[in-house]
């Protein structure tokens, strides 16, 4: 289930209809260095593909992996972020946030299935014209090859997505990635410093728990799944789901639906009628 | 909510401008075709194209036309927010729309200018930005800018020359200024030098007037012997602790900020047989030494520029160092001031005579004249080392080893002629090829590779002169920190804009000038110094200072009170209250958004920029047409 394979059918073929496919990038660039950057390209007239779509934020450090995830859960092939360089942010310590943030953002695509390549973090300053159409040239290029995102075509890559999205706005991975930075340099509330390997090995555990009970909830929410079921289309041994499950039941999100025999067949709680 | 804005219930009016720019963006879009289908979209009430929308007639169109259509948001489809925002906000609230109902779509910088050969992508790509321009209009709510009160006192650190400058300036104005000096005497950097460039007096007797105007003022306190220990609040309502040698700390209010803190000249540690030899000096050594007036008998001096910069020790280029060598150089030869410490009746009892000035500026003058004849052109005398026959008999053979000499300006250039005309050798040096300082049998000697020959020669010399760049404070990042201000690579203070906001820094209230901001001599220090005051003095004299409605906003129902918010917010704009809930100090927000982004329970909102208005945006990119 790679993207690759997939690449392979799809990849500048054309796609319903008689328009050729073309991918669709979404841009979030901070005001201050990579919209500049992108505004020097034009001023000085270096060409790119048109493929990219720009929308402005104020600081890279405003992109959360909910934006990112939401967008590419919309179809979004690729999706660009740009920020200053590190120690030259408008705002001093934003884009080393936003360095956190995209690693937890690839860490998710890694789990949903989707190429990680398809999310760019770069550093454009607002002297760095040409440095940004050779991005977008580039970046535009290797969507060409990648081939249409699947999100659109395949539910399971869709449910993934959504998965990773609410894994994202989980309590336990915002504030682990939001303290990611100072943890490591100003250091914790006793002010020792983090070791960044078992800091990545912390979150790398917390990110799979988090998009695995999302992706429960997610499966469940769609149809009634048992612990049997939910590890087959998951792929995960189902002394994990039950895991997840037991929690899950704790905090009232997941409750059973019906047995089925001696098994139990589980639904995901939904508040306000929501589906 | 101002009045007239829609309330929630009524649907949007949105009105679409798109601009042709004259053929810039009309040249390469179909922007009749992007105008009719803005038409098409959802809520968009009225949609037009014009030659120029930024021209006088362009704004008066919008104006009439928000009038006419009853609009309640503004969309310019055109150039680049962010030269163009401010104008279009104003034409808007001219006629009664919040200028936060107001976006900007980029259709010549993003799209016309870099798709200039695919009219019909770029129509199409023109067309999607507008239908995400008018995704997010739909999203915006008005904003009402907050108005904060400033305490008209002003805080400057550092009390050498820009420093003094500033204080001098506002204190003029009428602002008392507290001055805050980490030595015991004003002066700074410049005090510790002998002499300067383009003026006979010394560097002392250059500032001597500046610090007694300093002291007699009455508006500017002066806290010697002091730093700055804490600093809490933001534009207009600063607190700020000013801590002394063993003194209880003072509490000050400051409604503005400058940072005039210098720099320190680099010490070249392991650099050009540094410290190995009485002779091998930095130049700010070789000041001081003239300063005491214990300068030995020198009969040949090398200066080695760049020791230490431009990708040595520090990256970049010094820029003063060229001019203290040229101006150094020239004081030798000159033997000005008796540069050199002889004295007549040292020299008597040593039994040399001391040549006769006007002499020695004939002989100067003479062979300078002579020179020029011969080689009939102007810059060509770097390659004088290969003349190290043809020096004067007279004076002190002065060489300038340079990898360029960066004599920048009218004034400076001058000086560089002149110091030639004095017969300074300069000499080019690669930077693969540095000059190599070594000790023979107790005497220099500096080994460098002429350019101009191709080969290796050595010079005896008497003394080394080491211009080493001006480093940042070592202090400055604690400073930086306290402020909230950022330094660059080089740990010098970055300001707001490299261009257009010189002496501001991105925080409001917080302004540089000075070689804090990176090497600068005098008369730039003291200009920047000028402006700086000119800028902190804005906030001081209205009284009051209105922050941008981009803010953070704390839902206090979701807000649990974790606390991360606080500690990622570089400004210090969020705050526990009472209750162990978040709160926003709207005017330190410079709205970011981090604390947004970060907020593990989702109560944190970024106004104008919410999750909701910037994902319309981007979806609407998606949109299949």
């Amino acid at each position: 289930m790679t993207e690759k394979h997939h690449a392979a059918h799809h990849g500048k073929k054309k796609v319903a209809g008689d328009k050729e496919w073309e991918p669709k990038i979404v841009g979030f660039l901070c005001n201050w260095c990579s919209y500049a950057g992108a505004d020097l390209c034009g001023v000085s007239r270096f060409q790119y593909p048109t493929n990219i779509r720009l929308v402005r934020v104020m600081c890279s450090t405003r992109v959360s992996p909910h934006l990112v995830l939401d967008v590419f859960g919309a179809g979004a092939d690729g999706i660009l972020i740009g920020g200053c360089h590190l120690n030259d942010c408008h705002y001093m310590t934003g884009n080393f946030h936003t360095e956190k943030r995209v690693n937890l953002m690839e860490r998710l695509l890694r789990v949903a299935g989707i190429d990680e390549a398809r999310l760019r973090l770069e550093w454009v300053s607002a002297s760095e014209g040409e440095k940004f159409s050779k991005v977008v040239k580039e970046f535009t290029e290797e969507m060409q090859k990648l081939g249409p995102s699947k999100v659109c075509t395949d539910d399971m890559v869709k449910a993934k997505v959504a998965a990773a999205d609410d894994a994202s706005e989980t309590f336990r991975l915002k504030a682990l990635v939001g303290k990611e930075f100072n943890l490591l340099t100003k250091g914790n509330a006793y002010g020792d410093k983090l070791d960044p390997e078992k800091l990545t090995g912390i979150i790398d555990a917390a990110t799979e728990d988090e998009f695995e009970r999302a992706l429960i909830l997610e499966l469940a929410r769609i149809r009634p799944m048992s612990v049997k079921q939910l590890g087959k289309v998951m792929d995960i041994p189902t002394d994990r789901i039950l895991r997840h499950i037991v929690l899950l039941r704790q905090n009232s999100e997941i409750a059973m639906d019906h047995p089925e025999g001696f098994t139990p067949v589980y639904k995901t709680i939904t508040i306000g009628g929501e589906q | 909510m101002p009045e007239n804005t829609s309330t929630e219930k009524e649907k949007p009016r949105i009105g679409v401008f798109i601009c042709h720019c004259g053929s810039n963006i009309g040249g390469f879009v179909d922007v009749k075709a992007v105008t009719e289908y803005a038409s098409t979209l959802p809520d968009v009430a009225y949609a037009t194209d014009n030659l120029y929308t930024c021209a006088e007639d362009g704004l008066n169109n919008i104006k009439e036309t928000i009038k006419e259509h009853n609009l309640d948001r503004i969309i310019v489809a055109s150039c680049t927010p962010r030269t163009h925002a401010p104008l279009f906000q104003r034409t808007c609230e001219a006629a009664g729309v919040n200028k936060y109902m107001f976006t900007f779509v980029n259709l010549r910088e993003h799209c016309s200018w870099v798709h200039m050969k695919e009219k019909e992508k770029a129509t199409q790509k023109a067309k999607d930005l507008v239908r995400m321009g008018v995704a997010r209009a739909r999203f915006l709510e008005p904003q009402e800018e907050t108005r904060v009160d400033v305490t008209p006192t002003a805080l400057v650190v550092g009390g050498g020359v820009s420093g003094m400058t500033a204080a001098l300036s506002l204190a003029n104005m009428g602002f008392p200024v507290h001055l805050v000096e980490k030595d015991k005497e004003l002066g700074g950097f410049v005090r510790s030098l002998h002499a300067l460039m383009m003026t006979t007096k010394s560097a002392n007797e250059t500032i001597r007037p500046l610090i007694d105007k300093v002291n007699a003022h009455k508006n500017i306190t002066q806290h010697l012997s002091s730093h700055v220990a804490s600093v809490e609040g933001f534009i207009g309502n600063y607190d700020v602790s000013i801590g002394g040698d063993g003194a209880e700390p003072k509490e000050v209010k400051v409604g503005t900020i400058i940072v005039a803190t210098g720099a320190v000249p680099l010490v070249p540690d392991g650099l050009f047989g540094y410290k190995e030899h009485p002779g091998i000096i930095t130049s700010s050594e070789f000041e001081e030494l003239c300063n005491k007036k214990e300068l030995p008998r020198l009969k040949s001096v090398a200066f080695i520029q760049c020791a230490g910069a431009r990708g040595q020790k520090v990256s970049y280029c010094s820029r003063i160092c060229c001019n203290v060598a040229i101006k150094s150089a020239i004081h030798i030869a000159e033997n000005r001031d008796n540069i050199l410490g002889v004295t007549e009746e040292k020299a008597a009892e040593a039994g040399e005579a001391v040549e006769e000035p006007a002499a020695e500026k004939k002989a100067e003058e003479e062979g300078s004249e002579r020179r020029r004849r011969r080689r009939g052109r102007g810059r060509q005398a770097e390659d004088g080392a290969g003349e190290e026959g043809a020096a004067p008999s007279s004076g002190v053979e002065v060489t300038v080893f340079n990898r360029d000499v960066m004599a920048y300006g009218v004034e400076n250039e001058l000086e560089f002629n002149k110091a030639r005309e004095k017969r300074v050798k300069f000499v080019r040096y690669g930077p693969d090829n540095l000059p190599k300082v070594s000790v023979k049998d107790g005497k220099l000697e500096v080994g460098y590779f002429h350019e101009t020959l191709k080969m290796e020669r050595t010079m005896p010399v008497d003394m080394v002169i080491l211009s080493t760049p001006l480093v940042a404070q070592p202090d400055a990042a604690t400073l930086s920190q306290l402020l909230k201000v950022p330094l660059g690579q080089d740990g010098f203070f970055q300001e707001a804009h490299v261009k257009l906001r010189p002496v501001d820094f991105a925080t409001d209230g917080v302004y540089v000038c000075g070689a804090c901001r990176g090497p600068a001599d005098i008369a730039e220090s003291v200009s920047q110094a000028a402006g700086a005051a000119s800028r902190a003095s804005i906030p001081l004299a209205n009284g009051f200072v209105q922050a941008e409605a981009l803010t953070s906003v704390v839902d206090e129902t979701k807000c649990t009170g974790c606390g991360t918010c606080v500690e990622v917010c570089p400004y210090s704009a969020l705050r526990k209250n009472d209750e162990g809930i978040s709160e926003v100090i709207a005017a330190a927000c410079k709205g970011c958004g981090c604390c947004g982004a970060t907020c593990p329970e989702g109560a944190i909102t970024m106004t104008h920029y919410t999750d909701q208005q910037l994902l319309a945006e981007a979806k609407a990119a998606l949109e299949e047409v």
